[in-house]
């Protein structure tokens, strides 16, 4: 039968996430001393090597990013993305509050990779009690002298979804309003104060000991090939068992419903998956038997995302959620751009016509059209995945939108 | 309670500072005062536009005079589908508000949020920050009560 498979969350709730002497104990700090011994090529390599992709998203490889860092500059950059916006994730929170000090001594790791010894972590602001326990860990760690010269200072973002974009979060951390800003260049060559910049994602941060401490390839072995290692979901909706799991990311999304999920809530039927958060596409039943890793859920035009799993039962009204859906973007959109800012409102507007009973198929062809535009002409992934949710559920749900055309 | 020009001082040195600063106003006054927009300015070398303007982009922060206790119910997907509408109209049926709006005793401010991340136990409602879990609309009156 198809289980957990614990790395990150291994020692859930029987160490004390803010205490370097309990995280020794069970092997902390063990990766840093194996990174510290390495040159710092050599440790991207091993990191690139491992095959550990970003979990924030992106899915960009680790020690690929890493090696794009310039190493003349004296004044570098390790920025851990704990912005947690997607709707139904909440998967770094319990890392962090399970972990913490695997993701304070991560960071270090990066650091001695890019020659930094300065880190921030961009924490949300709906989170000030994590906020506090990471300052008492970064005190505890700095005290004992875990981190050695490496420093953090956690900062909060304030409740802006489009400051998990990481040029928006480097601005929010500047003190600037929240506005993503024209990629290339990439942080790894001009972030922070314009100094080169390694974001990452607190899972991705999470993994590094590990790694280090059992070697690239015991990673490389663990779940999917081409996205290896352990991936935390969180599961939401119509679920028996609505709680976080760790498995390998060779588990199928079938499994993660029916066998750790407990399956839908009541023994309903399944609807519609949606994977990754609120910018993710609705998957429909028979695409269930899918490995949850970022490749095979691309394969079925889903997205991993940020590992978020909402679960919609046969009751559950698509149009209704997906106009829920569109007034967060229109919400959310920081209005910089004309597509995203434009097209998120005019697409709750077209949404909240449809799910009123006022709408007609010309609305769905301009739904269509908006959607094309958003993904192309959008700034950055806000913009161009606002319209996923709309787009996917046109193709796998269309009869939910016909029936409540005028 | 500490004083905001004390506040803003404490905050000065860090770069990028003044995001720190509003919300330790904010934990002080529930709200970030105008003329503590207008120190903050001169604080962090701002005209006092850019000032307000980063202040308002955040959501999680406000301008606006708000009460004691300030009710955040998450309206993302899975607190919708949970019911989280109910739960809304129940809180503005007791509280006698509507979304935005502050009890004319300055008790209560009720707004709207997005997801704030304890999606294990929806729907999902914050008071000053702290979250309540499972809630349901015959709930709401008992919850409320425990807030002096
Ligand atoms: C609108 C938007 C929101 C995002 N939110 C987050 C977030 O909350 N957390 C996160 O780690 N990455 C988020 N990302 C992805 C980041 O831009 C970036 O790719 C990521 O932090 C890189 O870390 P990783 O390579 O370890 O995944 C977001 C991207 C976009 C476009
Ligand atoms: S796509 Fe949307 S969120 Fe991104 S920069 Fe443009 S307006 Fe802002
Ligand atoms: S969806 Fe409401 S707390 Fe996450």
């Amino acid at each position: 039968m198809a289980q957990e498979y614990r790395v990150l969350l291994e020692h859930a709730d029987k160490i004390n996430p803010e205490s370097v002497a309990e995280y020794v104990k069970v092997g902390g700090y063990k990766g840093l001393e194996k990174a510290r011994s390495m040159n710092p090529k050599d440790l991207a390599e091993e990191v690139k090597k491992s095959g550990l992709r970003g979990r924030g998203g992106a899915g960009f490889n680790a020690g690929m990013k890493w090696s794009f860092v310039p190493q003349y500059p004296e004044t570098k950059y390790v920025v851990c993305n704990f912005d947690e916006g997607e709707p139904g994730t909440y998967k770094d929170r319990i890392i962090a509050q399970k972990n913490a000090q695997a993701l304070l001594e991560g960071m270090a790791i990066c650091g001695h990779a890019i020659g930094s010894n300065n880190g921030y972590i961009y924490c949300r602001g709906e989170y000030p009690f994590v906020v506090e326990m990471l300052k008492n860990a970064i005190g505890n760690a700095k005290e004992s002298g875990a981190l050695g010269e490496f420093n953090i200072e956690v900062r909060m973002g304030a409740g802006a979804y489009v400051c998990g974009e990481e040029t928006a979060l480097i601005e929010s951390i500047e003190g600037h309003r929240g506005e993503p800003r024209f990629k290339p260049p990439f942080p790894g060559v001009e972030g922070l104060w314009r100094m080169p910049t390694v974001v990452n994602n607190v899972e991705t941060f999470a993994c590094l000991p590990y790694i280090l401490t059992n070697g690239a390839e015991w990673f490389a072995g663990i779940g999917a090939k081409g996205y290896p290692g352990t991936k935390v979901l969180t599961l939401t909706g119509d679920i028996e068992n609505p709680t976080y799991f760790e498995v390998p990311t060779d588990y199928l999304l079938r499994d993660v419903i029916y066998e750790l999920g407990g399956g839908v809530k009541g023994g309903k039927k399944l609807k519609a998956v949606q994977v990754g958060g609120t910018s993710g596409a609705f998957i429909p039943p028979q695409n269930l038997d899918t490995p949850i890793d970022f490749d095979s859920m691309g394969a079925i035009g889903a997205a991993l995302g940020s590992g978020a799993v909402f679960v919609m039962d046969e009751s559950r009204d698509i149009v209704d959620i997906i106009n829920r859906i569109a007034k967060f973007f229109e919400h959310e959109s920081c209005g910089q751009c004309t597509p995203c800012r434009e097209g998120t409102h005019r697409c709750k507007e077209i949404m909240e016509k449809i799910n009123t009973g006022r709408g007609s198929l010309k609305d769905i062809e301009n739904l269509k059209v908006l959607a094309r535009v958003m993904q192309k002409a959008s700034l950055c992934g806000l913009g161009q995945a606002a319209p996923i949710p709309i787009t996917s559920t046109l193709e796998h749900f269309e009869y939910e939108y016909l029936r409540k055309l005028v | 309670m500490s004083n905001y020009m004390d506040i803003i001082a404490s905050c000065q040195d860090k770069a990028g500072g003044i995001i720190e600063a509003y919300h330790a106003i904010q934990k002080e006054y529930n709200y970030i005062p105008e003329e503590a927009l207008r120190e903050a300015a001169k604080a962090f070398k701002l005209s006092e536009a850019q000032a307000f303007g980063v202040a308002t982009f955040y959501s999680y922060l406000s301008v606006k005079k708000r009460g004691k206790y300030i009710i955040r119910m998450c309206e993302s997907a899975p607190c919708h589908v949970a019911g989280a509408d109910e739960v809304l109209k129940a809180m503005e049926a007791y509280l006698g508000i509507k979304v935005g709006e502050t009890t004319p005793d300055n008790k209560f401010t009720l707004e709207l949020t997005e997801c704030v991340g304890q999606c294990q136990a929806t729907p999902v409602v914050t008071i000053n920050s702290e979250p309540v879990f499972n809630v349901k609309p015959d709930m709401v009156p008992g919850i409320l009560a425990g807030y002096k």
